[in-house]
C-alpha cells in the first residue's frame, strides 16, 4: 500500500462563535477572523508536519487547492508544494489538486508544476480537480462551464507537457497560438495525474478511460460509499477490458490513532467534529451551483436532499466513526478497517489527512508517528 | 381569459408560448425566474394587446438552450423569432433577464419593434452600486429579496412544489446561471449601445428593489434616447406580481400616449 500524508491547513484559531453567524466558512466568511501572526504559526507547524512525513517512512506528501476560507489555507499549493521541495530530499509531493476550470490560462498550471517537477527532480504527482462549488462563488468563473472548462484545461496541460512545441490549441474556452513550456516537466512524458472526486460517475468514466488509468481518490466519505464508488471504478476499468492496479484506486479519510479506542474519540472528536460541522458545511447554493454538476445529477440529489429535508446535519464523532467517515481508534482498529477496504475493493493507495480541523500540534504528531510506527507496518 | 398554448418552432428550437387578447402584438420576455403562470398582468395587458409570452430556449418546457451560450445569442435568437411570427412591429416588454434580453435585441435591430418597456432590466453595471446575489441566496431569501410586499414571499413560501414544478425551477436557475453568472447580470458592451433604441421605450422600476437597486433606473433612462422612467413605490423586483395593476396600468398608459 502507498501512503500519502495529505493536509488542508485549516485555520485553527477561528473564532466559532464568529462562524456561527455567518452562512459558511468559506467566501463570505469575514476575513478580519483571520489574523496574520496567527496565521504564521500554522503554515510553520503545517509545513513541519508535512516535513517529517518524510522521516515516518510516508510514500507522499498531499497538498490542496481552495479559495477565500478559513477550511485550508492554500489559495496556491504550488507554494506549499515548493517550500516542501527545498525542506525534503526523496518524498514525493502531490498537489491534489490544482482547480482547472478556475483559472483563465491553464499554460501558467503547466508551467508551474513543470517548474516543481524540476525543481524536485520528477517528484511531482499533479492532481487535477474543478474545485468544490463555493470556488466558483470565489472566483466567478461560470459554473456552468465548470466541465468543459476542466475537460479543455486537462487536454492543454498534458499537452503541453507531452506534444513538441511550439503547438497551436483551439478550444471552445482556451485558445493559445503558442504553446511552447519552458521548462518542460522533468518526468517523462509527464508527471503522473491523479483525480480526487467525490464520486459522480462522469468522472469514473473519464478517469478510469485506458488512455489515461488515472488513480481515483474518494474524499470524505461514508465507508460504504467509499466502497461503491472506489467498486464502480473498477468495474468501469474492467469494462474497458483491463484490470485496475490497487494504485489506481485512492481513498483520502481523516485518520487519528491512539492506544485505545477510547482515547482515540476523546483525543480526536472535538476536532474530528469542527471539520465537518464548522469547516466543511456549506448551503447548497454555494456547494453545488448550477452547472457544477450536470443538470440530471442535479435534479436527482435535489430529489434525494427534499427526502432528507434541507436543514444541515450536525455529525458527531460517533457518527462520523461509525460511518467510517473518519478513521479513529486504536491502532488495530484502524488496521482493520483499511484492511477491510482493501479486501472489498483492492484498493492500495491511501490517502491518511492526520490533522483535521482544531487537532493541535501535539495531537498531530503524535497522531503521525503511532500511525507511521503502528499502522503502516501492517498494511505496507 | 386563460391564454392559448403552443410550441412555436423557430429554426431548429421549439419554445413554449402563451397567447391570449387582440390587438396589436405584445412580446413579453420573461426573467430569470422562469414564465410564471398567466397573471393579472398578462391578463390586463391582453384587453388591449395580442399577447405573446414565450418560454426562453432552455427555460422550463422550452427545448434544449444548448446553442444559446449568452444573452448575445438569445437576442440573435429573438429576432429569428420576431420575424417568424409575421406580425410586423410589436410592443416588447421584458422584465429583468428578460428586460436586458429585449435592449439587447433592440440595440440590433428595432424594425419588427413598436416600443420597449423595461421592467427592473438586468444588463447594466453602474460601479460602486451592488446588485443583490441572487446565486448565494437560500431558497427563502432568494424569495423574500424579490418582494416589498412579503405576503406574496408568504404565499409562495407556504406552497411546497410539485417534483415537477422543482425540477422546472432548476432547470430554469441552470440557464439563467449560464446566462448570468459573469459578468454578474450585465454585459460590458450594452450601454455604449442603448442610444441606438431609436423607439418610445419605457423604463419601470419597483423603488424597493433588492435584487438590482432603483438607482439603475436613472443610468438606463439616461442611455436610451427616448426613454421615460418611472419609479413604482411599494414594489420589489417583481413589481409586476406584487403590484401587477399598477405595473400594467402604467404600461397601458404609456403605450397609448407614445
Amino acid at each position: 500500500m502507498q501512503f500519502t500524508c495529505f493536509h488542508l491547513m485549516p485555520y485553527r484559531p477561528l473564532d466559532m462563535e464568529e462562524r456561527a453567524k455567518h452562512r459558511s466558512a468559506w467566501v463570505v466568511l469575514p476575513n478580519t477572523l483571520y489574523d496574520p501572526e496567527r496565521g504564521a504559526e500554522q503554515y510553520e507547524s503545517y509545513l513541519n508536519q508535512l516535513t517529517s512525513a518524510e522521516s515516518l517512512g510516508f510514500d507522499v506528501i498531499g497538498v490542496n487547492e481552495h479559495h477565500q476560507t478559513a477550511y485550508g489555507m492554500m489559495p496556491a499549493p504550488n507554494l506549499i508544494a515548493s517550500a516542501l521541495i527545498q525542506r525534503t530530499k526523496n518524498i514525493r509531493i502531490a498537489i491534489l489538486g490544482r482547480a482547472l476550470p478556475l483559472t483563465n490560462n491553464p499554460i501558467f498550471i503547466a508551467e508551474e508544476l513543470a517548474m516543481l517537477d524540476t525543481l524536485s527532480r520528477g517528484r511531482i504527482i499533479a492532481g487535477f480537480v474543478r474545485g468544490i462549488g463555493t470556488e466558483y462563488h470565489a472566483t466567478g468563473i461560470n459554473p456552468a462551464h465548470s466541465h468543459e472548462r476542466f475537460q479543455e484545461a486537462h487536454d492543454l496541460i498534458v499537452a503541453a507537457w507531452t506534444r513538441p512545441g511550439p503547438f497551436e490549441f483551439e478550444g471552445e474556452h482556451y485558445n493559445f497560438r503558442y504553446v511552447n513550456l519552458w521548462p518542460r516537466p522533468y518526468q517523462r512524458p509527464r508527471p503522473p495525474i491523479w483525480i480526487p472526486s467525490q464520486g459522480s460517475s462522469e468522472t469514473v468514466r473519464w478517469a478510469a478511460a485506458p488512455e489515461r488509468k488515472y488513480p481515483f481518490l474518494v474524499t470524505f466519505s461514508a465507508f460504504d460509499l467509499v466502497k461503491r464508488y472506489l467498486t464502480t471504478y473498477a468495474d468501469q476499468a474492467r469494462q474497458y477490458g483491463y484490470e485496475p492496479s490497487g494504485g489506481q484506486l485512492g481513498w483520502a479519510v481523516p485518520i487519528y490513532v491512539a492506544d485505545t479506542d477510547e482515547q482515540a474519540k476523546k483525543e480526536a472528536g472535538s476536532a474530528i467534529e469542527s471539520l465537518f460541522n464548522n469547516f466543511l458545511p456549506n448551503p447548497w447554493e454555494m456547494l453545488l451551483p448550477p452547472g457544477y454538476m450536470s443538470l440530471s445529477s442535479m435534479k436527482a440529489t435535489m430529489k434525494a436532499r427534499r427526502s432528507l429535508g434541507s436543514r444541515p446535519r450536525t455529525q458527531t464523532a460517533d457518527d462520523l466513526i461509525s460511518s467510517g467517515t473518519a478513521l479513529i481508534g486504536s491502532p488495530k482498529t484502524v488496521v482493520e478497517k483499511i484492511k477491510r477496504m482493501q479486501d472489498e475493493t483492492g484498493f492500495d493507495n491511501l490517502v491518511s489527512m492526520l490533522q483535521f480541523g482544531t487537532l493541535s500540534d501535539e495531537l498531530t504528531n503524535r497522531n503521525m508517528q503511532m500511525f507511521a510506527s503502528e499502522v503502516m507496518p501492517h498494511l505496507r | 381569459m386563460s391564454p392559448s398554448v403552443i410550441y412555436h418552432e423557430v429554426r431548429d428550437a421549439k419554445v413554449r408560448m402563451m397567447r391570449a387578447g387582440a390587438g396589436e402584438p405584445l412580446v413579453f420576455l420573461h426573467g430569470a425566474g422562469g414564465l410564471s403562470p398567466w397573471g393579472p398582468f398578462l391578463e390586463d395587458l391582453s384587453k388591449n394587446f395580442d399577447v405573446i409570452a414565450p418560454e426562453h430556449p432552455g427555460f422550463g418546457d422550452s427545448g434544449d438552450g444548448a446553442f444559446i451560450r449568452n444573452v448575445a445569442d438569445m437576442a440573435m435568437y429573438y429576432l429569428d423569432f420576431l420575424d417568424s411570427l409575421h406580425a410586423g412591429a410589436v410592443h416588447l416588454v421584458g422584465t429583468s433577464l428578460g428586460g436586458w434580453i429585449a435592449a439587447e435585441i433592440a440595440v440590433r435591430n428595432c424594425s419588427r419593434i413598436a416600443s420597449v418597456s423595461l421592467l427592473a432590466p438586468a444588463g447594466l453595471r453602474i460601479k460602486g452600486v451592488p446588485i443583490g446575489d441572487n446565486f448565494i441566496w437560500g431558497p427563502e431569501e432568494g424569495t423574500r429579496n424579490l418582494f416589498f410586499n412579503q405576503a406574496y414571499a408568504d404565499k409562495l413560501l407556504a406552497v411546497e412544489p410539485t417534483e415537477e414544478e422543482a425540477d422546472r425551477q432548476l432547470t430554469n436557475r441552470f440557464m439563467a446561471t449560464r446566462l448570468g453568472w459573469e459578468p454578474r447580470w450585465f454585459s460590458p458592451s450594452l450601454q455604449k449601445w442603448l442610444h441606438r433604441i431609436q423607439v418610445p421605450s419605457l423604463v419601470l422600476w419597483g423603488e424597493e428593489d433588492r435584487l438590482f437597486p432603483v438607482e439603475y433606473a436613472k443610468v438606463w433612462g439616461e442611455s436610451i434616447p427616448a426613454a421615460q422612467v418611472q419609479i413604482v413605490p411599494n414594489a420589489g423586483h417583481l413589481m409586476q406580481i406584487e403590484c401587477a395593476q399598477d405595473v400594467a396600468k402604467r404600461l397601458l398608459s404609456f403605450l397609448a400616449g407614445r
